[in-house]
C-alpha cells in the first residue's frame, strides 16, 4: 500500500501551483465572471495548453504524454484551488477520455488537436431541469443527422466538439460525438449561478453526429470525471478554508480576534474534517480509476458525493466568517460560493450521486458475496 | 498511489492469516461475560505474543516484533475479519506501556513490559477527576514526599477497567504552589497497594466498565515516579500522544452488512434500502467512517516513508463516534416501534446495533469530547488563537 503521490507527482503538483499562481489569480477569474461576452478566458487555455496540460494523459503515439490519470488529478487539484475558468473539464475528463476509451481510429484522429488545443470539448446531456435522465431524451439521429435541444451545457459557448446524449434510429438512447463548427448549430449563451464557467443552450438541426458508445461509456465517464472533479473540489475547498482561516485570526470583535470563539473555531475545525474526509476518498477514487478497479462506481459515487460536501461546506461557511465584508461583490468568497455550486450540479446533482453509491455499493456487495 | 499489499505486505498478510486459521479454535469474541471474555483474551494474547503478532510495531528488546505500522494493521484487519474484539489491552498496551518504556528504568521495564504483552497484567490510566476532565490540568489528588516514598491522597473517576487492572498510571499533584500544569507528576502504582479502592460506576449503556478509584494515603516508593517531580503534565501528555494508529474494522456494522438490513427492513410500500433518505443518510455515514479509514491509510503511507503523520490523523473519533452514535438511531428508529425491543435473541444482528446505540454517547466523551478534538484540530492544525486563560501563570491554589 502506498496511499499518497509518488515524488514526482508534488514536483509536478509544485510546477502546477507555480504556474498557476502567476497566470491565475482571482481576479482573472472575476474578469470572466464579470463579462458577458467571456465565458472562459482563452489566454490562460492556451497557457494549459502550452504546459502540455491537455496533452498529459492523451497516448503518445497521438501527440499526448502517455502519463496517468493519477498525474492529471494533481492537475486538477491545482485548478480547483485557483477556479481556473477553463473549459479544462469537458475537454480532457470527457471528450478526450471519451475517444480514448471508445473512439474508433477516425475519432482517434482527434487526439491531437486536443492536445494542441484546437479542439474543446463539452458534454451535452441534459435538456432541462432535473438530473440527466438517461431514457427521457428528445434529441434524436436520424440518417447520422442530429436534431434537438441541449441544455444547459457546460463550455457549450466556447466547444469545438461535443459529447451528445441522443435517440438512435431504434429509440435507443447513446452517446454521440458531433463537430459543433456547422451551420446546423446555434449555441445561446444562459445565465449561470458561476458566470466564470460559461453555461449555454446547443440547438443542432441536421448536424452530422458518429456514434461512439452506450450507457456503460457514459457511466463509466461520469465516474471517472467524478473522481477528478473531486480533486477540483478539494483544491477549492481548502483554499476557501484557508481564506477563513486567515481572517479568523486577523479580524478582531469583542477585544479578541474572532478565531479565538469556539463557535468560528468549530465551524472551521468542521470543515477541515470535510476536507480531510473528501481527499481520502478521492485518493481511493482515483487509485480505482488508474487500477481500473471493479469499485471504481462506488468509490468515485464516494469521492464526489465527499467534495461536494467539503466545497460547498466551506465556501459557505468562508463568506459567514468574513462578516459583511464576505457578502460584497468585490471579496472573493462568492467566486468560490459560485463555483462550489457549479461542480455540485456539474454532472448530476450530489443527491443522484448519493444514490448512485448505494446503488454501487450494493450490487458490488451483493457480487462478492 | 497504490491501494493494494506490496508484495512484502502480501506476504505477512498470508503469514497472519495462516496463523489466525491455525488458531481457529483460540479466536476470542464478544461472546459471555465480561470475567470469561477477558480470561479468553488473555489466553489469546499470549498466543499472538508467542508467535510475534501481538505489539508487532515495537522493537524486540521489549517484546515486540519489530514490525512495520502496516503490519500491524493487517494483522488487525484479518482479526476483526474473524470477529476477534479489540479489547482490555488497549490502554496498557497503547498508552502506559509505551510511557513506561520512555520513562521508567531498565529493571522497570524487565518486569512490566513482556506480563503486559502477554496478556498476564493490565493496566488502566488514572487521570481523570470530578473536577479534571477536559481540563486534565486541574488534577487535585495529592502527591506528598516523605523520603523515600511518596503519599498519594485524592479521587479518580472514569478509570476504565481500573476493577481488573494490576497497575496504573497515574497523575497528581505534588505543588499545589505552582501553576496549574506545573506542580503535577506523573507514577505508576500497583493496583493492590493499600490504600487504593475502587468502585465500579455503572454506565447508562447497563455496563459497568469504568470506575472511581480513591487513593487512601497510598504510599508508592519514589522509583515509581515517571520523569521529574513537577514534570507530570509532559509525561501525561507522551502517554497521552501514544494512542496508537488503529486499524481494522472500526466500531459499528459494516456497510454490507448495513445495506444488507436495509434489504430486510420494510418500509412503505417497499423497504429502506428504496428509500431515498435512508440511501442519501447512508451516502454520508458512508463517506464520513470509510473516509476516516482511508486517512488512516495516507498516516501509514506517510509512517512507512518514514515521515511524521500529518494532522489528518486527528480527525477519526470526532467523526466515528457520532456517525455511529447517528447510523445506529437511524436504523435502530426504521424497524418502527420494534426496534425499542433491545434483546439479542429477538433484535436485528443480536441487537449489536442497540448495543452500539447506547454506547456511542461515551465514546463522544471518552479519550477527548467531540468539543475539545475541534478546540485541537482549530488550535493546533488551524491555528487560531486560544481563548482567554484566566488561570494562566497563577499558582494552583489561586485558581478555580
Ligand atoms: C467511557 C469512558 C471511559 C473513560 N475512561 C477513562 C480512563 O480510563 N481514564 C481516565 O483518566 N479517564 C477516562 N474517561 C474520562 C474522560 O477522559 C473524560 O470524561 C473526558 O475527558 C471529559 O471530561 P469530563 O467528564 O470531566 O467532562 P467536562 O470536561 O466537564 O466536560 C463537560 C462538557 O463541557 C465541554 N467542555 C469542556 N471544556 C471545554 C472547552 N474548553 N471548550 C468547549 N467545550 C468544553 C465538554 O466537551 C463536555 O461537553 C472516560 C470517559 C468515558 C465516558
Amino acid at each position: 500500500m502506498n496511499f499518497d503521490f509518488s515524488e514526482d507527482q508534488e514536483i509536478l503538483r509544485g510546477e502546477a501551483r507555480k504556474f498557476l499562481e502567476a497566470r491565475c489569480p482571482l481576479a482573472l477569474v472575476r474578469g470572466v465572471l464579470e463579462d458577458e461576452g467571456r465565458s472562459h478566458d482563452a489566454t490562460l487555455w492556451q497557457g494549459l495548453v502550452d504546459q502540455g496540460w491537455t496533452a498529459l494523459t492523451l497516448p503518445e503515439e497521438h501527440g499526448g504524454l502517455g502519463m496517468s490519470r493519477t498525474d492529471l488529478c494533481v492537475l486538477a487539484e491545482e485548478l480547483g484551488r485557483v477556479l481556473a475558468p477553463v473549459p479544462f473539464a469537458s475537454t480532457v475528463y470527457f471528450l478526450a477520455e471519451a475517444i480514448m476509451l471508445a473512439g474508433s481510429d477516425i475519432q482517434r484522429e482527434k487526439l491531437p488537436a486536443i492536445a494542441s488545443g484546437e479542439c474543446i470539448g463539452c458534454l451535452a446531456i441534459d435538456e432541462g431541469a432535473g438530473e440527466p435522465s438517461r431514457k427521457k431524451v428528445e434529441a434524436r439521429v436520424q440518417n447520422g443527422l442530429l436534431s434537438g435541444i441541449k441544455q444547459p451545457v457546460i463550455d457549450g459557448l466556447c466547444a469545438t466538439d461535443a459529447l451528445v446524449w441522443a435517440r438512435d434510429e431504434s429509440e435507443t438512447p447513446r452517446l454521440f460525438l458531433a463537430s459543433l463548427v456547422h451551420e446546423g448549430v446555434r449555441r445561446v449563451a444562459i445565465d449561470s449561478l458561476d458566470p466564470s464557467r460559461g453555461i449555454a443552450r446547443l440547438e443542432f438541426s441536421g448536424v452530422p453526429v458518429q456514434p461512439i458508445g452506450g450507457p456503460e461509456l457514459l457511466d463509466r465517464l461520469l465516474d471517472g470525471a467524478a473522481v477528478l472533479l473531486a480533486f477540483e473540489q478539494i483544491g477549492g475547498a481548502d483554499r476557501a478554508l484557508e481564506q477563513a482561516v486567515a481572517f479568523a485570526k486577523e479580524r478582531s470583535a469583542f477585544g479578541r480576534e474572532i478565531g479565538s470563539y469556539q463557535a468560528i473555531k468549530h465551524k472551521l475545525a468542521d470543515a477541515y474534517v470535510h476536507n480531510q474526509i473528501a481527499r481520502s476518498n478521492a485518493y481511493y477514487g482515483i487509485w480505482a480509476l488508474d487500477a481500473d478497479s471493479d469499485e471504481l462506481p462506488h468509490a468515485a459515487a464516494a469521492a464526489r458525493v465527499s467534495a461536494c460536501q467539503a466545497m460547498w461546506y466551506a465556501a459557505r461557511e468562508s463568506i459567514q466568517t468574513h462578516g459583511g465584508i464576505g457578502f460584497t461583490w468585490e471579496a472573493d468568497q462568492h467566486l468560490f460560493y459560485r463555483r462550489a455550486l457549479h461542480l455540485n450540479m456539474a454532472i448530476g446533482s450530489p443527491r443522484m450521486w448519493r444514490d448512485r453509491l448505494f446503488a454501487a455499493l450494493e450490487m458490488h456487495d451483493g457480487d462478492s458475496n | 498511489m497504490d491501494f493494494s499489499d506490496t508484495p512484502a505486505e502480501a506476504e505477512f498478510r498470508t503469514r497472519a492469516q495462516q496463523f489466525l486459521d491455525a488458531h481457529r479454535d483460540d479466536l476470542p469474541s464478544l461472546a459471555g461475560s465480561e470475567e470469561e471474555r477477558l480470561e479468553r483474551q488473555r489466553k489469546w494474547q499470549a498466543i499472538k505474543a508467542k508467535h510475534g503478532f501481538a505489539c508487532i510495531t515495537w522493537d524486540r528488546e521489549w517484546g515486540g516484533a519489530g514490525g512495520t505500522a502496516m503490519e500491524a494493521v493487517i494483522f488487525r484487519e484479518e482479526e476483526a475479519r474473524r470477529g476477534v474484539p479489540d479489547a482490555f489491552f488497549g490502554i496498557g498496551l497503547g498508552l502506559c506501556i509505551p510511557t513506561i518504556i520512555r520513562y521508567a528504568s531498565k529493571e522497570q521495564k524487565q518486569q512490566l513490559v513482556a506480563p503486559a504483552i502477554r496478556g498476564e497484567q493490565i493496566w488502566c490510566q488514572l487521570f481523570s477527576e470530578p473536577a479534571a476532565g477536559s481540563d486534565l490540568a486541574g488534577v487535585r489528588a495529592k502527591a506528598v514526599r516523605e523520603g523515600d516514598e511518596w503519599v498519594l491522597s485524592g479521587q479518580k473517576v472514569w478509570t476504565s477497567g481500573a476493577h481488573y487492572s494490576d497497575f496504573g498510571l497515574v497523575i497528581a499533584r505534588s505543588d499545589p504552589d505552582q501553576p496549574r500544569h506545573k506542580g503535577l507528576t506523573t507514577f505508576f502504582v500497583k493496583m493492590d497497594a493499600p490504600g487504593i479502592e475502587v468502585r465500579p460506576i455503572h454506565q447508562m449503556s447497563g455496563g459497568m466498565e469504568f470506575n472511581e478509584v480513591f487513593f487512601n494515603d497510598v504510599r508508592v516508593p519514589d522509583d515509581q515516579r515517571l520523569g521529574d517531580a513537577g514534570e507530570g503534565w509532559k509525561v501525561a501528555i507522551y502517554a497521552l500522544m501514544n494512542e496508537r494508529v488503529q486499524g481494522g474494522k472500526q466500531r459499528g456494522i459494516s456497510a454490507a452488512e448495513t445495506i444488507a438490513l436495509a434489504r430486510r427492513t420494510p418500509a412503505g410500500d417497499a423497504t429502506l434500502a428504496d428509500d431515498g433518505a435512508f440511501r442519501g443518510a447512508f451516502a454520508d455515514w458512508y463517506i464520513r467512517t470509510r473516509g476516516v479509514q482511508l486517512t488512516r491509510y495516507r498516516t501509514l503511507t506517510a509512517m512507512s516513508r518514514g515521515q511524521t503523520p500529518g494532522p489528518e490523523a486527528s480527525i477519526g473519533k470526532l467523526v466515528t463516534a457520532f456517525e455511529l452514535q447517528e447510523m445506529s438511531r437511524l436504523l435502530v428508529e426504521a424497524q418502527g416501534l420494534y426496534g425499542l425491543v433491545d434483546d439479542s435473541e429477538l433484535s436485528m444482528l443480536r441487537a449489536e446495533v442497540h448495543h452500539d446505540l447506547l454506547h456511542a454517547p461515551g465514546i463522544r466523551i471518552a479519550g477527548g469530547t467531540d468539543e475539545i478534538l475541534r478546540n485541537i484540530i482549530a488550535e493546533r492544525v488551524l491555528g487560531l488563537p486560544k481563548g482567554p486563560q484566566p488561570e494562566k501563570g497563577k499558582p494552583f491554589t489561586l485558581t478555580k
